[in-house]
């Protein structure tokens, strides 16, 4: 089933209670996918530096002396700020590829699960609530967000199965539904030089949309694309550095709901998620059409 | 006036409570605050009561409704009025997927809009939207009337059997076996009485054309095999 939400901030003011307001709607959102739970948090850009999120099983292990040892490794400072099982460093811009491989090579069981200006993304297995309460979503501020609650049905439950995925820089893509021709689309896709870390179903959309993107489409285009090539049912909430997009496949069953006023956008799977926005009485509520992309960018 | 908070009382409560209500109950007017967006409120009511819902609600309000009157002011989320026996379900805002689906009598009014597969297999419900509605709508429906003020979307009533579909506006694709019908004076009788009764009285049943079965898919016959 999964449970899925957005914001997307048209109000500066808004910006610091982004965390909370997220917050809110992913927990009412437990109910729809109790396996574990993920979100996406885009917050204030530092120029020409870059964000890593890292997560590990031993964060005590793999995360002490890590700043120094990348750091050492890219020749520049990293700085780390720990979070539970997950970590943020901070990089230079121009080293953030050259930090990941340094991660990579010298703590194998580090998972990487995001990079880039603004994006932050945190994913665990367990109660949707927990998960949030444990990165401390309510505190977060930020320009927008997406956040997951997972029924597994494609792949296992476990952190890397969780959503969001992300596959390009200040990229993420939340799912409900499952997609059936994923595994020709991963084969392709690799072709193409693409990789993968999952079997999952969802990690294949997002590496579609960022493959698209490579190709200098963006995200309203590359969502129209993915209407002809992903098969299967899909509601998708997409994320980008400055973007926000909605997409629910031509069938439509997965259910949706969207609200608009002067100060953000919002996505539900339900209207139960939104019933604590505020303003939300007085807001453009509606379902969105199946087939037809919907895109704000600020 | 019974007034229900659903800040306070569990949905469960309120239920059961208008589940005890029966024909002759003194409590003939209820308003139930504070929905919001939860799923199956007012579900089941097997009694002649009036109930006003204050809000939106999620899934499956007024689901099996019997002889009550509910008012939803506020949207709907997918499934209401799904299987309503006889009563009526009035929607002041907008209606998710699948409203009135399986409906087997009474009258579901939706003053919005209604999403895809609105009175899927209906078996004798009327329903009336002021708006449009969408794709996939009276797919397999059997038997009721679905009145559409607006436009309706694809694969409007894709294998329907003896329902009467009457749209004002445009259809953007009829469904396997379904094909515009003539207006006999009995079909604008039918549906001068709906527009009456939900209270609609800025559209003329001449406005309207009607759609039905071509009943060619009724029995399987080679020849059609085309047209599945």
């Amino acid at each position: 089933m999964c449970g899925i939400v957005g914001l997307f901030l048209k109000d500066k003011s808004l910006e610091p209670q982004l965390g909370a307001l997220l917050s809110g709607m992913l927990t009412t959102m437990c109910d729809r996918g109790p396996d574990s739970a993920g979100f996406a948090v885009y917050g204030a850009p530092s120029s020409g530096k870059a964000k890593i999120t890292v997560q590990s099983a031993d964060p005590g292990q793999d995360f002490d002396g890590l700043a120094e040892l990348v750091g050492g490794a890219v020749g520049g400072e990293v700085l780390i700020a720990r979070k539970d099982t997950h970590a943020v460093l901070t990089v230079a811009a121009d080293k953030a590829s050259a930090a990941r491989e340094a991660i990579r090579t010298a703590r194998p069981s580090i998972r990487i699960m995001g990079t880039g200006e603004t994006i932050e993304i945190y994913k665990e297995v367990g109660y949707p609530t927990e998960v949030a309460e444990r990165f401390s979503l309510s505190q977060m501020s930020g320009t927008h967000g997406i956040g997951h609650t997972r029924m597994a049905t494609e792949s296992a439950v476990t952190t890397l199965g969780a959503h969001p995925f992300s596959t390009g820089a200040d990229e993420c893509l939340v799912h409900n539904g499952s997609l059936s021709n994923h595994n020709n689309l991963r084969r392709e896709l690799k072709h193409d030089g693409m990789t993968f870390e999952t079997e999952n179903d969802t990690e294949v959309a997002a590496a579609y949309l960022t493959w698209r993107m490579n190709q200098g489409l963006n995200l309203g285009q590359a969502l129209e694309k993915g209407l002809d090539d992903l098969d299967g049912f899909y509601t998708f909430v997409v994320g980008t550095k400055d973007g926000f997009g909605v997409l629910r496949d031509p069938v439509a069953c997965k259910p949706a709901v969207l609200a608009e006023t002067d100060r953000y956008v919002a996505f539900g799977s339900e209207y139960r998620a939104l019933v604590n926005l505020p303003g939300i009485e007085d807001a453009k509520v509606w379902e969105p059409e199946p087939a037809t992309v919907y895109f704000w960018e600020r | 006036m019974e007034t229900v908070d659903l800040a306070k009382v569990a949905l469960r409560e309120l239920n059961q409570v208008l589940h005890q209500q029966k024909a002759g109950t003194n409590a003939t007017s209820w308003e139930v605050v504070n929905p919001k967006g939860s799923h199956a409120v007012a579900v089941g009511v097997d009694a002649p009561i009036s109930i006003d819902i204050r809000g939106s609600v999620g899934y499956y309000c007024a689901g099996m409704n019997k002889d009550a009157t509910i008012t939803v002011h506020g949207s709907a989320g997918p499934g209401v009025a799904e299987n309503m026996m006889s009563g009526e379900v009035r929607i002041k805002g907008d209606a998710s997927q699948y409203a009135g689906a399986t409906g087997k009598g009474g009258l579901l009014v939706i003053e919005g809009n209604a999403s895809s597969r609105c009175g899927i297999s209906m078996k004798g419900i009327d329903i009336v939207v002021k708006g449009n509605i969408g794709h996939m709508s009276a797919f397999m429906a059997q038997s009721g009337n679905l009145v559409v003020c607006g436009d309706a979307g694809d694969a409007l009533g894709d294998s329907i059997y003896e329902a009467r579909l009457f749209v004002r506006g445009a259809v953007k694709s009829l469904g396997a076996d379904c094909i515009e019908k003539e207006m006999r004076p009995e079909h604008v009788e039918i549906l001068a009485g709906l527009l009456a009764r939900a209270g609609i009285t800025d559209a003329e049943p001449s406005d309207f054309k009607r759609y039905g079965s071509a009943r060619k898919l009724y029995n399987f016959n080679i020849d059609n095999a085309d047209a599945y």
